[in-house]
């Protein structure tokens, strides 16, 4: 092999590896599992280094001043306050500079918008305050699940110490397969969020009723961390994600097992099971854990007047079929969002727990069926149902 | 009126009071009715130093919340509405009006004119300013606590919040209505009341900065009253300007937001490069270099700032046509921007340099805003923006700019103009003190941010991931050092004011505006009731 040739595989094998380098003292862009994130991060390394040069020669003219035409060693002032030539130098100068920039940095932008021709199709929907994952086309399609955060609230409170993915961890990953380019639909179901994952180099708003596309293609198989990157309430800072990179094999084999998951769920959600109370109260503390405790806390006061409070709430001890809507189709205008998305069984656990609990002595059961029923009701008038 | 001969060849204190007692009204009414400019300037430079500490006290929650990972100190809807109301006063409650009370004191001395065009329009700009931040601060005591919303307020979030958010919207009215106001009178006061010979071109640069924010000003602020009065009748009267299933489109919001939003920016910027542009002359006792070119950038600068809004929702969706024309033409901005620091720095080659306080502010100011001005480049690149927008690199971008710029520049004019305004000298030592813990502090707190940010931490969060842990401790020891610091800063005014040696009328031998070279120190109450002769 040539020399030049050698040569320039071993810069081009170096330039791979600066990125990781860098990476290990955080002061750099995360390090780029695509070809356009590593494109990105050359880009922002040329312009801050263009930066600093530039940087670097104006104050160094500005330095040299401060220490050699300083009144206290005799420097006499010059009175010019002129000179054609030089300004219109600086003035050209950094347009040639900035013309520069703009070549690779439009090739840049026109490549990350390009989202023409992916291998798969896959909707992202921002929630208050978590993310669901639609596979809409390609290999997958029509799986469909939620993605919440999963670090327990002890961690965030201090009384457990955190955990290595603390604030980054969900319950259910995006999995995707390595080597795909996957066109992303970004939407939100409420309020603008924002899909970011660093190492995927994507970043893309979720805006409520319309949607948006952003793509990436993974080159190496992983665990890739983001979060939620446009302020959308109290719990923005609550909403991770997490995207799975596999092989095409493990990416087949996961497909496999989430659809044979979800003809489970539609089988075995037995809505005829004879419930107890007290094992629905169980269930149900679990629910609300998962759900509801951000906002109503775990003591049932909420925070009013934004999070009411259950515990000696009229709506929780009055007839089950107003809390039932209630909690299957939020309140507009407000926070509470529709958790119909919950399954019958977990619906009616819930509702359970909260009737039972705290100042609340109903006695009440809620059953799964009833839930099941409640689906059909619309939602309450926002004026008459407090 | 009979000419007056001097006596005394440096004692101008004779020169401008005779037609007049220098009669001020005394008591509480002296300020609350008052159409004096200096009394109004002084109204409002206190105004907005108590802001600022305000607005720094929630700086302060803020960073302590995020010294550590996990929650605390307060709940995350209160720091979504400390965030909110941090960015809220600091921007309308401090940095604006500090730089209104500049304009005020100095605008009619520096071109030679008794007063404001209109000197009861003034005193209502002024008073406005009180209620509307009690209404920010009482919108803390709302039922469900104030709107976690950010300064810039984006819907359908807006759409949500609680009664907090009325009384902000108020307030924002209140504020704008206050900056047209002032702009009307500034824009008035320069082109009409010039003293003879005091020719546009012959101005000192503080007053052409100010000319040209006057107009951003007033082109700008009716469109945010345009945009938080939409989101008024979201609210409350069904319209659907921000919700999409009544076919409207949140991204509208964030379009005219920002469409006041940039030249906000530089309305905050360029009044602060006035003030620059005064003291490095006065510093280096040589001419500001380029003159011209300065007024050109300037008015460039303000120009394109109308063309380059999209640089804050390149992540919104927009076609990447769109995308490609905001990238080119807020590169673009650079160029003039360029421009003013290449003729600072000329302008103090081959000078005669001193640095007092009032100087080393401006370095400081130069050093740090042309950092933060770099950073604004590499964000202005949309691949790399995808990255950054809505991280940590943005904050430390702007409050580079922000905070390095335009309050060390505000600090720099303070320092400056202290002398004139109450005839005292403030403690040189301290100034520096003031100055280095400043400097210092400052860059701990919002360097390491640029590294948060690039690691992928975003911002309005309350809470963040262990990789992010080092940095914020760091940012929040230097964040309670920088706050300390302004401490000292309120200690070194009030020991001048009562208690300052007696400053000379041309207290900085650089200087040359006509407060300096026509006015004794203090300046009388009432100056030039006769247009100087020029």
């Amino acid at each position: 092999m040539s020399n030049k040739l050698a040569n320039f595989l071993a810069s081009f094998a170096m330039l791979w590896m600066i990125p990781a380098a860098y990476a290990e003292y955080k002061l750099n862009l995360t390090a780029p599992v695509t070809a356009l994130g590593v494109i990105i991060y050359d880009l922002h390394t040329v312009i801050t280094l263009i930066c600093v040069v530039i940087f670097i020669v104006v104050f160094a003219f500005m330095f040299y001043s401060v220490f050699k035409h300083r009144k206290s060693v005799g420097h006499k002032a010059a009175q010019f306050h002129e000179h054609f030539w030089v300004e219109v130098a600086w003035t050209v100068v950094p347009c040639v500079i900035l013309l520069a920039m703009a070549v690779p940095a439009t090739h840049a932008l026109v490549a990350l918008r390009d989202t023409s021709e992916p291998d798969m199709t896959i909707k992202a929907t921002g929630y208050q305050w978590k993310w669901g994952y639609d596979y809409i086309k390609g290999e997958g399609e029509g799986i469909s699940f939620y993605s919440n955060l999963s670090t327990p609230r002890a961690q965030i409170e201090g009384t457990q110490p955190k955990g290595e993915n603390y604030l980054r961890e969900t319950d259910t990953s995006l999995v995707v397969p390595v080597g795909k380019k996957i066109r992303m639909l970004v939407t939100g179901n409420d309020v603008i969020h924002a899909w970011f994952v660093p190492a995927l180099a994507v970043k893309q708003d979720a805006v409520p009723g319309f949607i948006r596309d952003t793509w990436f293609k993974a080159e190496k198989p992983g665990i890739y961390r983001g979060q939620c990157a446009e302020l959308c309430g109290k719990e923005h800072g609550y909403m991770p994600i997490v995207v799975e990179v596999k092989t095409a094999a493990d990416y087949t084999t996961w497909v496999a097992s989430q659809k044979a998951n979800m003809k489970k769920t539609e089988v075995t959600e037995d809505t005829e099971k004879k419930w107890t109370l007290d094992e629905l109260k169980t269930a149900g503390e679990k629910v609300y854990a998962n759900n509801c405790v951000a906002c109503h806390q775990a003591n049932g006061m909420g925070n009013p007047p934004a999070f009411p409070a259950l515990s000696g709430s009229k709506m929780v001890s009055g007839p089950k079929e107003a809390q039932l809507n209630r909690v299957l189709n939020g309140k507009k205008g407000t926070a509470m969002a529709s958790f119909r998305h919950l399954s019958d069984t977990d619906i009616a656990a819930v509702i359970t727990y909260e009737r039972n609990s705290w100042a609340n002595k109903t006695g009440d059961m809620v059953t799964p069926a009833e839930a099941k029923a409640a689906r059909a009701l619309p939602a309450l008038d926002e004026t008459s149902g407090k | 009126m009979s000419t007056v001969t001097h006596d005394h060849p440096h004692d101008l204190s004779h020169d401008q009071d005779h037609d007049h007692h220098d009669h001020k009204p005394t008591g509480i009414m002296r300020w609350v009715g008052s159409t004096n400019h200096k009394d109004i300037g002084t109204m409002y430079l206190w105004f907005s130093f108590t802001m600022f500490l305000v607005g720094g006290a929630m700086a302060m929650v803020i960073r302590a919340e995020l010294f550590q990972p996990g929650l605390q100190i307060v709940t995350p809807e209160f720091f979504n509405s400390m965030t909110t109301y941090h960015g809220l006063i600091m921007v309308f409650g401090a940095i604006m009006p500090a730089f209104v009370g500049f304009a005020n004191w100095l605008i009619p001395m520096q071109v030679g004119a008794p007063d404001m065009a209109f000197p009861r329009m003034n005193n209502l700009s002024f008073w406005l300013l009180p209620p509307a931040a009690l209404l920010l601060i009482a919108a803390q005591f709302a039922p469900g606590g104030g709107a976690g919303v950010g300064w810039t307020m984006y819907a359908p979030l807006t759409t949500q919040a609680g009664p907090a958010m009325d009384l902000t919207i108020f307030a924002v009215h209140i504020l704008g209505i206050s900056s047209i106001m002032g702009s009307i009178n500034i824009i008035t006061t320069i082109l009409n009341m010039r003293a003879p010979g005091m020719d546009l071109m012959k101005m000192p640069l503080f007053c052409w900065t100010w000319l040209i924010t006057a107009y951003l000003l007033v082109a700008s602020m009716p469109v945010l009253a345009g945009a938080v009065t939409m989101t008024l009748t979201d609210r409350h009267f069904g319209t659907n300007f921000f919700n999409a299933a009544g076919g409207g489109d949140p991204v509208l919001y964030q379009h005219v937001f920002w469409f006041f939003g940039h030249p906000e920016v530089y309305i905050i910027a360029i009044p602060a490069f006035g003030v620059i542009s005064q003291v490095i002359p006065a510093f280096s006792r040589k001419p500001l270099f380029g003159y011209a070119s300065m007024v050109y950038a300037t008015a460039s600068i303000a120009i394109l700032s109308f063309l380059v809004w999209g640089h804050h929702m390149y992540t919104a969706g927009m076609p990447v046509e769109t995308q490609l024309y905001f990238m080119y033409a807020t590169t673009l901005i650079a160029i003039p921007t360029g421009v003013k620091v290449f003729n600072w720095v000329a302008t103090m080659w081959q000078g005669s340099l001193t640095f007092e306080t009032p100087m080393l502010f401006s370095l400081g100011f130069l050093f740090l805003f042309s950092l933060g001005g770099f950073t604004g480049l590499v964000l202005s690149v949309v691949p790399v923006d995808v990255q950054l927008q809505d991280t940590y690199y943005v904050v430390a971008h702007f409050h580079y700019v922000m905070v390095a710029g335009a309050l060390f520049s505000a600090f720099a004019g303070i320092y400056f103009w202290l002398p004139k305004w109450t005839g005292k000298m403030y403690d040189e030592t301290l100034g520096k003190w003031h100055f280095w813990l400043s400097l210092i502090f400052f860059n701990i707190t919002f360097f390491v941010q640029h590294f948060l940010g690039l690691a992928g931490m975003p911002r309005r969060i309350p809470d963040y991931a262990l990789q992010f842990a080092e940095f914020n401790k760091i940012s929040s020891l230097g964040a309670f050092g920088f706050g300390l610091s302004q401490l000292l800063f309120l200690y070194v005014v009030v020991k001048c004011i009562r208690s300052g040696e007696k400053a000379l009328d041309r207290q900085w031998d650089g200087a040359d505006s006509l407060e300096w070279t026509h006015l004794p120190s203090p300046a009388p109450y009432h100056s030039f009731t006769t247009p100087p002769k020029l």
